[in-house]
Parts: structure tokens; C-alpha cells; sequence
């Protein structure tokens, strides 16, 4: 199939549609409002429902219920957005239903501004709401990831039944792209949900809840909870690299931060310097054992974890590097993007200073 | 590869512009990337975008230093000109803005884009003049391209196509006299 030039947000819509997805729940804010446009055209024409909610919390409730009764829902929106479905994420993480969270992260705290950011780091992949829930969060860094990472996450959801987010920064939204759209899935594909609550008929009562009032129901259930985060760390951790083999520094970010760094790499190797290049592609899990690996070759002086916030990331990639190799960090803020020439100039000092102390 | 910033005010068509290269480059089967950067305001505000075409594929989407600076007004001239890569190109309409740029290492190109457009039969055609040029001096993408992407948007729109097209073609032969 040929490729198309599509914004982000509009491969994000293909890839839920032609991944099963049916129902779409949302409210209006920058940088992502091309989601619910591109959704409002889209769903009708395949026979799936559009709602433009109330609120955020209407959205984020209004996908519980379509989820539950097994339809592949979705709902998107922007940070300050996201930060009001917490309550509803928790609860359907508690719940066990599987539907897919789409965050394109503008600057903050607050309101903040409209334009890319990294802010939501922590929020996405610790837990934003309350209770011991993780999400799986992928993270696209072009248009084509967008769109696969999109149809990917539905699949994962089901497998796991856990909501799944992608947490795009705001760049990815007007970022266009040529794309290879997947083809349209059978919906007589998708395997059917023994659990969900889509009508009695003589079949055995189903109820979701997140309310387990009595504690040796409730331990239990986390702990089974527990136990999927687990097999979800064991299975689907994804990385990329490249240029590790014989770096001294490596350079390290995810989404379109990430292709920036690559740029900041292949300029820093035309000088002379080895440096390369890690990514994380599922944030969680976080791919630790790449890092592991990487942190112990021999040749690799130190870490540059570049963000576009003042560091959140970098906490796990200090973990995984566990004290092997310092990790330097740069970031910036407020809607400002980082590029190549700033991060070869923090790559140059971080390498300096690792010699210095040697 | 070529990064070619486009800029000028919130109305001029540079997003529109930008989008027509990448689809052109893209159709040609290279890689392309377009980033937009604008503010919360519509007309009027600033407004540019990131156009990146190449045979390879595409890391940053940025351009930190443009190939080329296509200004279509005075304040993005001035903004962006100190950012052209040495040796590069700016191609700055004429008919809104001075062509001092400040610097030797750059080659500037003053087009009227604004009078040529209007002789195509519509100022909002400058976005087009400057992109003829664009072609005519670089060849990032073949004139025919651009044409077809004019012909395939403004289809139902036939006297919009005819002023953007022949504003393109005036942007060409702009550069075939000189």
C-alpha cells in the first residue's frame, strides 16, 4: 500500500480504527484536538460511536463502560486533560479492562502552554492515579509509530486486559509524516472477552468492579495484578539502539527527543567522538536490561539522558544503570525543544567532566 | 538531505506550503517531514514550518540550521536569516521586506512574491512564487510534482488552481531570467 502524509494525531486515529477500536470518548485541548476531529469523521463511517463528553471525567468514564462491555474504546486527550481521568484510569486498572489512553504531553505544571513537552513522565508509567496499578506506556517518536504503536497497544490491552497508554509529546501531533497504514482488522478477529459484561443471556453472571471491600478479596486481587505487571516486564520491554558497540558516551530519550539525539550523535561521531545511542520504546516496562548491557561495556564512559522536562526519565535510567556509569542529565522546559547542537555541547561537557574525574 | 524553513504571517500560506513540498517529496518516494510550529493565534501571528527532504531517513525533524529561509514577511526575515547554513539560500519576499541580511555567507534571492502573485490574479498566491523558486534554484522536487498536488487540492476551486498555478510558474521563471 502506498504511503500517505498524515499528522500524527490522524495516524493515531488509523491505528485504532483498524485495530478494532469502535468507540471514541473525548473533550477538546491543544495539542490533540485533531484526535477527536479526525475520530468525529471516522467513526461513523465504520459503524463505531463518537462522543464528544462533558468532561474529561465523563470521557474517561464513558470508556469503563464501553470497554467493559468489550468494545475497543479509546479516549485522548492532553496533559492538564489527563490529569483529571486519574480517577477513572485507576479504577479501570483495578477493574481489569483493557482500552487504550492516548496522551499528547503540552508544557507544564498547570495549564501550562500548549506547546511539546515530556512533563508527564511519572504521571504515565508510576501510576497517576491512586492504588498499585501501572499502565503499559508506548512511546512513538514519528508518525508511522503513532499509527502502529496505536494498533499495537489494543492487541496488548486485550492479551493483558490492562489499559495501555501512548504518551506522545506534543511534536508528534503536528509532525507529518508519511505513513503505511495496516490493513483494516476482521472485528470476527479480535478474540472474544469471556469476562465481558455485554448482556446476561443465560451465561453466568459478570460484574466489573473496582470496589473490593473485603481485604482477602482485595490482597489477592492486587497481587494478581502484580503478577500481569510482571509477565508484562518479562515480555514486551522494547528498546532500540545503535552505535553502542564501541561508544564512549551514550545519548539517551524518548519519543521525537529521541531522533534529535540521533541527529546529536551522528554529529558528534563526524567530529570524532563515539557516541551512541539507547531508546526506550515501551516506558513501561522499562526496558532495564538494554541499559544494563550497554553500562557494561567497557568503553562506555557515561550517560546523557535528554528530556523535555527537568528529569523523570532519568530516574529509571539511573536504576537500570544501577551506579554501573554516571548518567548526566539535560532537559528543557516550558514548551521549548532541545536540538542537536545543545545536546552535542551537554554530550562534550558530560565526557569532559568523566575524564576530569578519572 | 535539505531542511528548508518556511515563515512569514499567519495567513500566507507557509503551512500550506510546506505541506505541498512534503507531499511532492514524498510522492517521489523520498523521505520528508513537515513540523509546524504556530501559536495559539490564527491570522495575523507568526507562523513557520520545518520541512526536511532527503533519501534517507529522517532523525530530527528540526531545522536549527535551514538549507534554506523561505521569508515570506519583514519580522521572519530578520528572525531567521542569522540561522541559514552557511552557503545556503534565502529567499525573501521583496514586496514586504528589506533583503539585507546581514551576512556575506548566504545567497539571497529578492523576490516580489506579493507582485507576482497578484499579477497570477491573487496575493495569496505569494507562498506559491516563493516556492517556485524554490524548485527552480535547488531542484528538491520536480516542478511537475508541486502541479500535481496544486491540481489534485484546488480541483473543485479551478480559478484558485489557475493563480497558483501560474504564480509557481512565475516563481520559476523568476529564476530562469535572471
Amino acid at each position: 500500500m502506498a504511503k500517505i502524509l498524515l499528522h500524527g494525531t490522524e495516524a493515531i486515529c488509523e491505528g485504532a480504527i483498524r485495530n478494532g477500536c469502535r468507540a471514541f470518548f473525548g473533550y477538546p485541548i491543544t495539542p490533540q484536538n485533531e484526535v477527536p476531529e479526525y475520530m468525529s469523521v471516522k467513526m461513523p463511517q465504520v459503524g463505531g460511536v463518537f462522543v464528544q463528553a462533558e468532561s474529561e471525567v465523563a470521557a474517561i468514564n464513558m470508556v469503563y463502560g464501553a470497554a467493559g462491555a468489550g468494545i475497543r474504546a479509546m479516549t485522548s486527550s492532553s496533559s492538564p486533560g489527563v490529569s483529571l481521568k486519574q480517577e477513572g484510569i485507576s479504577y479501570i486498572a483495578c477493574a481489569r479492562i483493557p482500552c487504550v489512553i492516548v496522551n499528547i504531553m503540552r508544557a507544564g505544571p498547570g495549564l501550562g502552554g500548549i506547546l511539546p513537552a515530556q512533563g508527564d513522565y511519572f504521571q504515565a508509567t508510576k501510576g497517576g492515579g491512586h492504588g498499585d496499578y501501572r499502565l503499559i506506556v508506548l512511546s512513538p517518536s514519528s508518525a508511522q509509530e503513532a499509527c502502529d504503536f496505536t494498533y499495537r497497544a489494543f492487541d496488548l490491552a486485550d492479551r493483558y486486559r490492562v489499559p495501555v497508554m501512548l504518551l506522545a509529546d506534543g511534536m508528534i501531533g503536528q509532525l507529518m509524516e508519511p505513513v503505511e497504514l495496516p490493513p483494516m482488522r476482521d472485528l470476527r478477529d479480535i478474540p472474544e472477552k469471556d469476562w465481558a459484561t455485554s448482556g446476561h443471556y443465560g451465561k453466568d453472571r459478570r460484574v466489573l468492579n473496582s470496589l473490593l471491600i473485603d481485604p482477602e478479596v482485595l490482597e489477592p486481587h492486587v497481587n494478581a495484578l502484580k503478577r500481569t505487571y510482571d509477565e508484562i516486564a518479562a515480555n514486551e520491554c522494547v528498546a532500540e539502539s545503535m552505535l553502542t558497540e564501541d561508544a564512549e558516551i551514550v545519548l539517551t530519550a524518548y519519543g521525537t527527543v529521541a531522533r534529535i539525539c540521533k541527529s546529536a550523535v551522528q554529529a558528534l561521531r563526524k567530529q570524532g567522538v563515539k557516541a551512541g545511542w539507547v531508546r526506550p520504546v515501551t516506558l513501561f516496562p522499562f526496558p532495564a536490561e538494554t541499559y544494563a548491557k550497554v553500562a557494561a561495556q567497557k568503553s562506555v564512559k557515561v550517560f546523557l539522558d535528554v528530556e523535555l522536562s527537568l528529569g523523570q526519565m532519568v530516574e529509571d535510567v539511573r536504576l537500570s544503570v544501577n551506579g554501573r556509569k554516571p548518567v548526566r542529565f539535560y532537559g528543557r522546559t516550558g514548551g521549548n525543544i532541545t536540538d542537536e547542537r545543545e545536546i552535542v555541547q551537554e554530550a562534550l561537557q558530560a565526557l569532559a567532566s568523566v575524564k576530569e574525574e578519572q | 538531505m535539505i531542511r528548508i524553513l518556511l515563515a512569514g504571517q499567519g495567513g500566507q500560506g507557509v503551512l500550506s506550503a510546506g505541506k505541498f513540498l512534503a507531499e511532492s517529496g514524498m510522492r517521489e518516494g523520498k523521505e520528508v517531514s513537515y513540523l509546524p510550529a504556530y501559536g495559539p493565534e490564527m491570522r495575523g501571528g507568526t507562523a513557520n514550518c520545518s520541512v526536511v527532504i532527503a533519501e534517507e531517513p529522517i532523525a530530527s525533524p528540526l531545522c536549527v540550521e535551514p538549507d534554506v529561509l523561505i521569508a515570506l514577511n519583514s519580522p521572519s526575515f530578520h528572525k531567521f536569516a542569522p540561522r541559514v547554513k552557511s552557503g545556503g539560500i534565502i529567499i525573501v519576499n521583496g514586496s514586504l521586506s528589506d533583503c539585507y541580511a546581514g551576512r556575506e555567507d548566504v545567497q539571497v534571492i529578492d523576490l516580489p512574491a506579493n507582485d507576482l502573485a497578484l499579477e497570477a490574479g491573487d496575493v495569496r498566491a505569494a507562498n506559491m512564487a516563493a516556492l517556485g523558486v524554490l524548485c527552480a534554484m535547488t531542484g528538491v522536487v520536480r516542478d511537475k510534482s508541486i502541479v500535481n498536488c496544486l491540481q489534485e487540492k484546488f480541483c473543485a476551486k479551478p480559478r484558485v488552481l489557475e493563480c497558483n498555478q501560474k504564480a509557481f510558474e512565475a516563481g520559476i521563471g523568476f529564476v530562469n531570467k535572471k
